[in-house]
């Protein structure tokens, strides 16, 4: 196995503050890569920094060994690296399916075509339903997305994100603000992701990170404390120290 | 701590192995469809037609009007789609007019050489202007399509030898229409060559945003942050709209200075620029038929109450301006959807 997204020495400040302090993270093919620690911690900034959101102040990001550090947020999608938000952002006012199509258009390259209508692109929009299909959202896809409950718009976030058909794909506490009951059938959905698709997880709920990573890198005031299996983690005093002793009691 | 080895083994099952829950099949006409003229489309291109006949005397409003929509449809295009906004667009329209203005004044008069003309100006100036109203937000934004406009007005303020400053570029003469329409003293060949110029471009602007690049464009106002997590360039993608909104509203002027063989300084005024918002706002952005009507509803309501009352007919139209804006934001188009989605219920209970 090789890593297909690495950083090297990520420095991100905040005037004073480092936000990130000299990150060096391999991410392994295939890996399901969970990255916790404690609120404060510099998780949200570490993903804005893969993706390009950030600019890091110094250090270097590496996807499938390509030096990305200089390039924009599509240009990174473009070679295979997908998000998901913390906080919502979706396309209110399109459907479901709408939104998805478009997501599909773009990664198919037809983001520029203004001639041709979208109703035309039908390869897209059988891409775009197969997808939904699978991600039991269906039955909602000429649904306004703002009419949707809560739970359902956190898949359409996942929908967005693998319509660019990532190799690599962040999830960003893809079930915050999800109801229990729902999260768990969210987690599902995301368990049956094809194992090809690299994934890094940021996520609250120890239960889930345990039951779900291969790896978890446990990140302490924007620094990297330890990366390990999941049973090593668990047992790491340090680890229980700064983090898990409070959360998970034990 | 034991991890299931259920979850393990599903995570193995390659995404497309996995069947459905549901066996209903997508219903995907309604997107499949979106780009399909409607009903209520050709009853409302029938307009022009009736227009012609029953106000044969009111030609030269009626192609200021046609002319108007345009400059309409110009804006709709980058504050309605892709929701830049804008104080200073008549700086493309006066463009565009002088444009043709002096094209036409110093030797090539043929019509349809004079919009090509007016809209390679406005499209090189838009582009280059571009970069500076999208570096900013939506304050900087105003700021800085006030700011350019307002250059511009002084320039052809100042450059009377060339302008005619505030008297006007005089000696505007055109040629035939495709060698064969004379422009003529009633206005006929004016109104249909505005209509038509009109209907055309509509139409072109109707195939842009019912495409990727519109939908696009439609995705950057509804949450410019996402655009770029699906791989769309939204700067590009801005610069693109806001070059053909200059093109359009540059092919508006030209066709104002043809139908007149006259510019006038105010094609570059402020007024010029706040009045085609109010417009937009009126009909309802975002679905181009919303700038034709609020056009429509404008310019007629100007017409009379500027009659009825020709000192103090402004009062009215802020009144109508701001009960729109507090009780129906999305403007004519937005009370007509709700309309009509209360009577598609009301039809299948």
């Amino acid at each position: 196995m090789s890593a297909v997204l690495q950083t090297r020495n990520l420095v991100k400040k905040f005037g004073a503050f480092a936000a990130t302090n000299d990150v060096t993270l391999n991410i392994e093919h295939g890996a399901r890569h969970a990255l916790i620690g404690p609120n404060g911690a510099g998780k949200t900034t570490l993903i804005n920094l893969l993706t390009g959101f950030l600019e890091p102040t110094a250090g270097e990001v590496f996807l499938k060994g390509y030096n990305v550090t200089k390039l924009a947020q599509h240009q990174r999608v473009k070679r295979g690296l997908a998000r998901t938000f913390q906080i919502n952002r979706l396309f209110a006012d399109m459907t479901v399916l709408e939104s998805v199509t478009m997501a599909v258009c773009e990664r198919l390259g037809f983001g520029w075509n203004w001639w041709r209508p979208v109703g035309r692109h039908v390869a897209a929009i059988d891409e775009a339903a197969d997808l939904l299909a699978s991600l039991r959202l269906i039955d909602v896809a000429n649904e306004k997305t703002r009419n949707l409950a809560y739970g359902k718009q956190r898949l359409i976030e996942i929908a967005l994100a693998l319509a660019a058909k990532p190799q690599v794909l962040l999830l960003d506490e893809p079930a915050a603000g999800v109801p229990t009951g729902e999260s768990r059938e969210l987690f599902e959905t995301i368990a049956r992701l094809p194992h090809d698709v690299t994934i890094l997880l940021i996520e609250h709920d120890m239960d889930l990170v345990f039951r779900f990573a291969d790896r978890i890198s446990v990140l302490v005031n924007g620094a990297l404390l330890t990366e390990d299996t999941p049973e090593a983690i668990a047992s790491d005093k340090r680890v229980k120290e700064v983090y898990l002793g409070e959360a998970i009691h034990g | 701590m034991v991890r299931e080895p259920a979850l393990h083994e599903s995570m193995m099952r390659p995404l497309a192995a996995q069947a459905p829950e549901s066996t209903v099949a997508p219903d995907l006409a309604p997107l499949r469809r979106a780009a399909a003229w409607r009903v209520p489309e050709v009853i409302f291109w029938l307009i022009p037609l009736i227009a012609y006949f029953l106000f044969p005397k009111s030609l030269s409003l009626l192609s200021q009007i046609a002319i108007t929509a345009l400059f309409a449809l110009s804006i709709d295009l980058i504050l309605g789609y892709a929701g830049i906004v804008t104080l200073g667009h008549a700086a493309f329209f006066g463009l565009g007019a002088y444009a043709a203005g002096l094209l036409a004044k110093y030797g090539y008069g043929d019509p349809l050489l004079g919009l090509a003309f007016a809209a390679a100006v406005a499209t090189a100036v838009g582009f280059l202007t571009s970069f500076l109203v999208l570096r900013g937000t939506d304050l900087t934004r105003l700021m800085v399509t006030l700011g350019v406009a307002m250059m511009l007005f002084e320039a052809a303020n100042k450059a009377t030898p060339f302008t005619g400053g505030v008297d006007g570029l005089q000696g505007v003469e055109m040629t035939r229409l495709l060698g064969v329409f004379g422009f003529d003293l009633y206005g006929k060949t004016a109104y249909w060559y505005s209509v038509a110029v009109l209907f055309v471009l509509f139409w072109v602007a109707r195939r842009i945003v019912h495409s990727p690049f519109g939908m696009s464009l439609r995705g950057i106002k509804q949450n410019v942050a996402r655009m770029p997590a699906i791989g769309a360039p939204v700067h590009g993608r801005l610069v693109a709209v806001y070059t053909l909104g200059a093109a359009y509203a540059g092919v508006a002027g030209a066709l104002l200075t043809q139908t007149t063989q006259f510019v006038s300084l105010d094609v570059l005024a402020f007024t010029r620029s706040a009045e085609i918002m109010l417009m937009l706002v009126l009909g309802g952005t975002g679905c181009l038929y919303g700038a034709l009507i609020g056009t429509i509803v404008f310019m007629t309501a100007h017409h009379f109450l500027s009659d009825l009352n020709p000192q103090y007919w402004q009062f009215w139209l802020g009144a109508a301006l701001v009960l729109i804006v507090l009780f129906a934001r999305d403007g004519i188009m937005g009370i007509a959807q709700r309309l009509q989605a209360r009577l598609a219920r009301r039809a299948t209970p």
